[in-house]
């Protein structure tokens, strides 16, 4: 047993940095560090992702005849650690994370020619039809509706939570193709032109001031019946394949622990009047940091099995709760740590794109919409309460 | 990087879990806990046996040189039955002598450990010391024929079986020296008592222990570096042996509440407990990522590994009381009786978690290792 690295793995690490060197720009890192939602808007997101893709790199998980970079389980985990340590922007995950996976298990193979050069060139930006304002938890009783017509299915209904529905150009939906006794075996999964006539969007402010999602609304849209993936009726299989991998992407560790460095720091300026000199907070910073070493180890331990052709089992399942609540102790202490300029509010988005310099330090306006929007980490992805419901399923066999 | 056991390791555990399930049934605590010693001499046979007692010996004096990895191996499994053989005890000790000792004292004592014939204790803590290792009243004078040992040390370990106890005295303002002191020494005065959890402890009143001048351990430089290293390597042990303890509370809770039968069904039906389940089984993970964590880094340079060994004792810690706590209650009344093994486990994870500091003295060890400012 070891935690060091191999000397192929660290020539690979200095690869990683020499390229986040060369590609990462001032304004990417300081546009990421001043972006209080969970993704980078596309203008800075889209432009590291064909970064990526003039190197191969943009689809880490990818099987190499798709063009993903064939990495070992290692090499990952290493290209995820120096993207977070070195404050990379946060590429919706919507394409490469989610359909992608989904469009390579179960896509025609038209369907993988069309779309998957699309997803890693960055080309098509992607965004997730599967909440509605009736169905949260429990999705399986979703009723967006799509009726045969034809080749077509004409889709009528609402979908909410849509991350980045207004910069997207497509979408992957789960819709009602039949009603069913179990109403798993109605859905099916398909794939939709943001731009198909009957569609419009409406925007929702989350709470700390940021536009990320949105609702919207499909008014007799007709979507060709070869946009569905796989078989009619298998959507909620599929869409269950890929919010595994909303869970699971397992390396999350290194965007924690560069989230609580980014706190730690401004804790310890003149900015904060040196918060860290209160004991509650220091000794808060090392709760925090020892929580995300046992995740670290968590996933690396997940990462040793997985090098070895070993299911890791059920211990997979336990990460998202950990990662949202610690995410979520790290924003808290950053409101701690600012004190008294937490009560500024700055209403302009985006907030690297402010004209004037504003009235408190600037590294300090995302803290607190960082933490209010961050509430959302344990309801979405399937909330906590729904997660212990699995742990207790899956792990436990209760 | 590689965290998957080795084909030795696998070995080892195996063969761990199938004395302790074998062995260590809960006739046999019955009958031990009533024991005056507190453990077995025929199991401390086996133990030496099996090679358990050769593991923490460098090979160059005969042992087999295992780690901390190795250590954790078999402290977990011994957690999980709730052995109260002197191990961890004689392991410390073991390791002072190696980090201390001269090669003559290495010779003369280690091969008598391998063997089964020498159980030590480590006498250290002091009641005014609280947790402050560095923190030592007792005194070694020097004699015209050794040394004189005056002072009294608490909550000694395994202090009555041991035929040898490391006492930790300080020889003048800036130095603490280690000493040999055998059981029965004029002027050592023992109170042994039964330990909470398990097992057995004793404190220790030392006036005018006189010494030979080869009692004390190497060469008379400070010892506290080596005492800190030893101590951030047995909190890495405890804490592998607590992750055994979780285990084996979340394992027979588990089962409890599957066969409990309350408004026509089980207990385990319930949302509220499948979710309190669902906390234990990932706090008892968390644990074992720690405890992992701290062998793996028992080597490293010193702030890192004490941060790890103090995160590891305060995380394990606060996961411990968890699991402990809930297991007594979701066994309802009977969780609180003597007629389970619960409260049996219960007592050994409060042990645990007050041996070596409490978590909230190991956050703030942390906190001030890592440059924070807070005193530890």
């Amino acid at each position: 047993m070891d935690l060091t690295f191999s000397a192929d793995e660290r020539a690979f690490e200095q690869e990683v940095r020499d390229f986040i060197a060369a590609n990462l720009t001032p304004e990417m890192k300081r546009a990421t560090a001043l972006t209080p939602s969970v993704f980078s808007d596309p203008d800075i997101g889209m432009a590291w992702q064909r970064a990526l893709h003039k190197k191969g790199w943009s689809a880490p998980g990818w099987p190499v005849e798709y063009g993903g970079p064939d990495w070992t389980p290692a090499q990952r985990w290493i290209f995820e650690a120096e993207c977070a340590r070195a404050g990379v922007p946060n590429v919706n995950v919507m394409g490469v994370k989610m359909v992608g996976p989904v469009i390579i298990g179960f896509g025609s193979p038209e369907q993988k020619n069309f779309y998957l050069p699309r997803i890693l060139s960055g080309e098509d930006y992607w965004c997730q039809g599967y909440s509605e304002p009736g169905s949260g938890s429990d999705l399986a009783s979703l009723k967006t509706r799509a009726a045969r017509d034809g080749d077509d299915y004409v889709i009528n209904g609402t979908k909410i939570w849509t991350t980045h529905a207004h910069h997207a150009n497509r979408m992957f939906a789960l819709v009602r193709t039949n009603e069913t006794e179990r109403q798993q075996d109605g859905i099916s999964f398909i794939l939709i032109d943001m731009k198909t006539p009957g569609i419009t969007t409406r925007p929702i402010l989350t709470i700390g001031g940021d536009h990320e999602v949105n609702q919207v609304f499909f008014d007799d849209v007709r979507v060709p019946v070869a946009n569905r993936v796989g078989e009619e009726g298998k959507g909620w299989t599929y869409g269950k394949y890929l919010l595994e991998f909303e869970r699971g992407s397992g390396i999350a560790s290194a965007k924690l622990r560069d989230a609580l460095k980014t706190i730690s720091e401004l804790a310890e300026s003149d900015a904060t009047g040196h918060a860290i000199g209160d004991p509650d907070i220091a000794v808060r910073m090392s709760e925090i940091e020892v929580d995300i070493d046992a995740l670290e180890m968590t996933e690396l331990r997940v990462l040793s099995a997985l090098q070895t052709g070993q299911n890791p089992g059920a211990v997979s399942s336990l990460l998202k709760l950990r990662v949202s609540e610690i995410r979520q102790a790290v924003t808290r202490l950053g409101v701690d740590v600012i004190g008294n300029d937490g009560l500024y509010v700055e209403p302009m988005r985006p907030l690297y794109r402010l004209k004037e310099a504003p009235g408190i330090p600037e590294e300090l306006l995302p803290v607190v919409p960082e933490y209010l929007n961050g509430r959302a980490y344990t309801i979405f992805g399937g909330s906590s309460e729904i997660q212990r419901d699995i742990v207790a399923k899956m792990v436990l066999g209760l | 990087m590689d965290l998957n056991l080795s084909d030795e390791q696998r070995l080892l555990r195996e063969s761990a879990d199938r004395f302790v399930n074998e062995t260590y049934t809960a006739d046999h605590r019955r009958k031990i806990a009533n024991d005056p010693l507190g453990f077995s001499m025929d199991i401390w046979k086996q133990f030496a046996d099996l090679g358990w007692l050769a593991l923490p010996i460098p090979e160059a004096h005969g042992g087999l040189g295992g780690g901390a990895i190795e250590i954790g191996i078999l402290m977990e499994a011994f957690g999980r039955g709730l052995v109260s053989e002197p191990y961890l005890s004689t392991v410390i000790g073991t390791s002072l002598i190696s980090e201390c000792g001269t090669e003559t004292q290495k010779q003369a004592l280690l091969p008598k450990i391998a063997d089964g014939s020498l159980i030590l204790a480590f006498a250290h803590s002091e009641r005014q010391a609280r947790y402050d290792l560095a923190e030592v009243a007792t005194t070694a004078k020097r004699t015209p024929d050794g040394w004189r040992i005056d002072g009294q040390k608490t909550a000694v370990l395994d202090g009555g079986a041991a035929a040898q106890i490391v006492v930790s005295a300080r020889i003048d303002a800036g130095k603490i020296g280690l000493f040999m002191v055998p059981q029965g020494a004029a002027g050592l005065t023992s109170h042994d008592f039964p330990r909470l959890g398990g097992g057995r402890a004793c404190n220790l009143e030392l006036r005018d222990v006189e010494l030979p001048a080869d009692a004390l351990l190497g060469d008379g430089s400070d010892a506290l570096p080596a005492i800190e290293v030893v101590v951030d390597r047995a909190m890495a042990a405890l804490g592998a042996e607590a992750v055994g303890i979780m285990q084996t509370l979340l394992d027979q809770t588990l089962e409890y509440t599957k066969i409990r039968k309350q408004f026509g069904r089980p207990l385990s039906a319930n949302q509220v407990i499948r979710h309190r389940l669902a906390d234990m089984a990932m706090q008892c993970d968390e644990a074992r990522s720690m405890a992992l964590r701290a062998a793996l880094m028992a080597d490293a340079e010193p702030v890192t590994r004490s941060r790890a060994a103090s995160g590891a004792k305060a995380k394990i810690g606060k996961c411990a009381r968890f699991v402990a706590e809930q297991s007594v209650q979701l066994h309802g009344a009977m969780g609180v009786t003597e007629e389970l093994d619960i409260g049996s486990y219960f007592k050994r994870l409060l042990a645990f978690e007050t041996l070596f500091g409490g978590s909230a003295h190991h956050y703030r060890r942390h906190a001030a290792l890592g440059g924070r400012a807070v005193e530890a």
